[in-house]
């Protein structure tokens, strides 16, 4: 142990090793009353770590060109090298993970109100960090290099050609083609392995320096660092190496149990994490019946096709993604925590869940096919419709009924889970 | 709160399960496949080198994957299986030139490596046994399943001397092996699947109990 100590001692005094331990691990004081919702941030750093390391190891046996892309796929990874397929598909399944992970997160701030002040800017540079994994997700995407690869960049890179004046120009400089080639896949690569990695991990930082500069919020919405004992410890914190770095593992060996259950046993998802069409070589002569995006992505295409104009449609999209930059400012209720905001709130956040849900089911369908499970005749684009219509309104009629209705009073100091 | 989402939520699975499904063919039947019953995978094999690869490739599958995978000692697998190459090495390409398939049958036959995955096996499966006589075709056969397919019923002769019973358990054991032949780890993922699982159940203890330890004092 005094061994341990002088070499800390000699690299503390040139290096703030201990200090960013204790700052960000052993004297981190979170609030004691986490439940499991608040294992998904640490969840989602796993992934990443699992994205970067098996992502690493695909692009030695990847062959990034328009001839090669597909074979080196299906030959180099899934038949030729020793567990290949096991990198792929812990890549691609941990793609559909990533995302499943980040939307209960972000549904756990929507739930807390983590996004509240002091936290806009944790709120504002997870969303950055989200729309930094939609573009890697889909310029990953496009790197197997088949039909649903081809087609779904296609679907989505000419959405920039509703632009007006520029569109046509904008959408060949993205392509760096008059059609998705080789040279899409090229840039798409080297953006797909380096510069939004790059990107991701820059912002994953801000994201963990903000938080742990104003502390974590958690499920009763107080702020624990109102009450503190006498060595300015919080009353309702603890640290969080070792409580939660013990706590965090258990969600570690669950979520594990899940992810390589689907790894090993379910690699396809149902062919929603990889889609059946997308084992067929890209074909740029031949257009596949029904294009649809990947799942994480359809509740968004869904709010695009609602809208009958292309342009009016993109605008949509991108205002469904930018107004959740804004929602710090758009929830006025005096109170942080679901648990003490009025019914209103309560039901706006259930409704708003199964939208979003409905949404995601528009954009897998065709528009024009009549929806199975209700009871009366409708198609999924008027569902969509009505899901996009739902989904703005939440967040414009959230500064209403926020101040309108009536809370219960927070408590002083944070309840248990159990 | 929690148990109301977590209720909602489990109330659109089955809207999102029956969302899933598609249109149906009556002719579809479900393909009678078993990756454990390597003797159907090797006549499955057999069937396929012999019948589809006069006109159609494996060009992501290997001789040697197939030989070592299906225990075809090498030099049965050389004597017997390859016709278009002696080099056990070599992926699976078919003898006949692509222009010339294009003008035979008014389209390139299609890679099959990767059909069982791209269609389903069940797919696979019935087309097989779904072709029937039609004489406003070119070949004068039809299929139930891919209507208007441009490839004729290859295996008619086969058909005709088998007969049903036989020819279907034929057909089970080519679509066997294309199911194989698409992802030929899977069995090997599964097996190892299984010890993954098993120690994340035992690897859940020590780490279950390491947290109860630690937050026995909070309150």
């Amino acid at each position: 142990m005094s061994m341990f100590n002088s070499v800390m001692g000699w690299v503390d005094a040139r290096f703030p090793a201990t200090k960013m331990f204790e700052d960000h691990m052993s004297k981190y004081y979170a609030p004691k009353n986490f439940n499991m919702w608040y294992f998904f941030g640490s969840l989602a750093m796993l992934v990443l770590v699992n994205q970067l390391l098996t992502g690493i190891w695909l692009t030695m046996l990847y062959n990034p060109s328009g001839e090669g892309a597909f074979a080196s796929v299906e030959l180099n990874m899934m038949r030729d090298v020793d567990y290949g397929w096991l990198l792929r598909y812990l890549h691609s399944t941990g793609a559909s993970a990533f995302f499943v992970v980040v939307y209960l997160h972000m549904f756990r701030g929507m739930m807390y109100g983590s996004y509240r002040a002091p936290r806009e800017l944790v709120w504002i540079f997870g969303m950055t960090i989200y729309l930094a994994l939609m573009a890697e997700g889909f310029m990953g995407y496009l790197l197997p290099w088949g039909q649903m690869s081809y087609w779904g960049a296609q679907v989505i890179i000419s959405l920039f050609g509703a632009i007006p004046v520029v569109g046509d120009a904008l959408t060949e400089w993205i392509r760096g083609d008059f059609l998705i080639s080789g040279i899409t896949l090229n840039r798409f690569f080297a953006l797909h392995v380096v510069a939004l990695p790059i990107v991701i991990l820059a912002l994953v930082v801000l994201h963990i320096i903000a938080l742990h500069e104003v502390g974590s919020n958690n499920p009763d919405g107080i702020e624990i660092k109102k009450l503190k004992d006498e060595n300015g410890v919080p009353l309702d914190g603890i640290p969080f190496h070792p409580y939660y770095s013990v706590h965090d593992l258990v969600g570690v060996v669950v979520f594990l149990f899940v992810f390589l259950t689907v790894v090993f046993f379910f690699p396809d998802g149902g062919g929603y994490f990889l889609e059946k069409p997308n084992f067929e070589p890209a074909n740029p002569l031949k257009t596949p019946d029904h294009i649809a995006p990947v799942w994480y992505f359809t509740p968004f295409y869904a709010i695009l096709r609602a809208i009958p104009d292309k342009l009016l449609g993109v605008v949509a999209m991108g205002a469904s993604i930018a107004v959740l930059f804004v929602l710090p400012w758009l929830d006025r209720s005096p109170v942080k925590s679901i648990r003490y905001k009025g019914w209103i709130s309560k039901v706006m956040l259930a409704l708003f869940v199964v939208f979003f849900i409905l949404l995601g089911v528009c954009g897998v369908k065709a528009p024009d096919v009549h929806v199975e499970f209700l009871p009366f005749e409708m198609t999924y684009r008027v569902l969509g419709q009505i899901g996009t219509a739902f989904y703005f309104a939440y967040f414009i009629l959230m500064p209403f009924w926020t101040t309108k209705e009536t809370c219960k009073p927070v408590p002083e100091r944070v309840r248990m889970a159990h | 709160m929690n148990k109301f989402i977590s209720v909602l939520v489990l109330l659109c699975l089955p809207v999102l399960a029956q969302a899933a499904g598609g249109g149906h063919n009556e002719y579809l039947v479900p393909a009678p496949i078993n990756m454990d019953d390597k003797v159907s995978l090797q006549r499955g094999a057999q069937i396929f080198v012999n019948n589809c690869m006069g006109c159609h490739s494996a060009q992501y599958m290997r001789y040697e994957r197939v030989s070592t995978d299906l225990d075809i000692p090498p030099q049965i697998m050389k004597d017997n299986l390859m016709f278009t190459t002696d080099k056990i090495g070599e992926t699976m390409i078919s003898a006949i030139p692509g222009d010339l398939a294009k003008k035979w049958f008014g389209t390139n036959p299609p890679d099959l490596t990767l059909v069982a995955r791209v269609r389903g096996a069940d797919w696979v499966y019935s087309y097989l046994t779904n072709f029937y006589a039609d004489d406003s075709r070119p070949w004068g056969v039809n299929n139930h399943i891919f209507p208007d397919v441009g490839m004729p019923h290859v295996l008619s002769n086969m058909e005709s001397e088998l007969g049903e019973d036989k020819f279907e358990e034929a057909m089970a054991d080519l679509t066997n092996y294309m199911v194989y032949m698409s992802e030929p780890v899977r069995a090997e993922r599964e097996r190892i699947g299984v010890y993954v699982l098993i120690f994340l159940v035992i690897l859940f203890i020590p780490v279950y109990f390491l947290n109860r330890e630690y937050w026995k004092d909070v309150h």
